[in-house]
């Protein structure tokens, strides 16, 4: 299963001006993976599709902060 | 910084006398799907890449500017002994009042070349997309001019500038698959 969000280390130089992002996010949303959509996906319930946008789960992405997220995975990473 | 190396890329013979290829040609020079957009999107776009495509994008973007000489020599060479009555007969009259024999960054119709042209939007996929739709852009628009010359030296370039396009393509493609792997820190939320 691919994630959607992915991460990398930017390049921090030693006189950089402001105190350094550690770790940069992109988005790589489910559909760069799918291809052609195979027949027969499970399917949300009507009530989960209207509140997702989606009637298919294998399309659903949704967008955490990206700021929060890595500030708060930034400590296990370094280690 | 650059590197300059007095040569072109690909030679540039152009055996037939026709100013009126010149203000065609003139769209891969200051044109939306032009070499100069496709050198400014790439070039400006790089610094906010992730990192393992950043000299990929680098290296696209500085052949764009030798693919930029290549068509200047082209337009220079095809109107540099054009006489006033021989740009108004090409069509290039409303060029030759504002710029003389200079060239100017416009596409095919004169207008003038605009930085809404290409876009950075910060999101590799967006961006990278957009690079693709570029140069598959780029290499119709050479199949156009090539449709529209019976020079087979101007043709000859044309057809490698064309090829370009295709490569571009190809490794702007590869650098979507480079982004979208899951790289070696996993990460798991």
């Amino acid at each position: 299963m691919s994630t959607y969000r992915k991460y990398y280390r930017p390049f921090i130089g030693p006189f950089d001006p402001c105190s350094p992002i550690q770790w940069k996010s992109y988005e790589t949303p489910p559909q760069l993976y799918l291809g052609f959509q195979p027949y027969n996906l499970p399917q949300n319930s009507p009530k989960e599709a209207l509140r997702t946008g989606t009637l298919w789960p294998a399309l659903f992405a949704p967008y955490p902060d990206p700021y929060k997220v890595s500030t708060s995975e930034e400590g296990e990473e370094q280690n | 910084m650059w590197v300059y190396e007095k040569k072109l890329q690909y030679p540039v013979r152009v055996s037939k006398c026709d100013p009126m290829m010149a203000k065609y040609l003139i769209e891969q020079y200051g044109g939306a799907d032009g070499e100069l957009a496709a050198a400014l999107r790439y070039l400006n776009q790089r610094y906010t890449l992730p990192e393992k495509v950043i000299g990929l994008v680098n290296d696209i973007g500085t052949e764009e500017l030798s693919h930029l000489e290549m068509i200047a020599t082209m337009v220079y060479k095809l109107t540099k002994d054009a006489t006033a009555e021989q740009m108004k007969e090409a069509g290039l009259g409303a060029h030759y009042a504002s710029h003389d024999k200079a060239l100017y960054f416009n596409d095919a119709s004169g207008n003038p070349f605009s930085a809404t042209y290409f876009t950075a939007k910060g999101d590799p996929i967006a961006d990278l997309y957009e690079d693709i739709a570029a140069e598959e852009k780029a290499r119709a628009t050479y199949q156009w001019l090539i449709n529209m010359t019976d020079d087979t030296d101007l043709i000859d370039s044309l057809t490698f500038l064309r090829e370009r396009e295709i490569i571009h393509s190809q490794r702007f493609r590869e650098a979507v698959e480079i982004i979208k792997d899951d790289q070696s820190t996993k990460k798991v939320f």
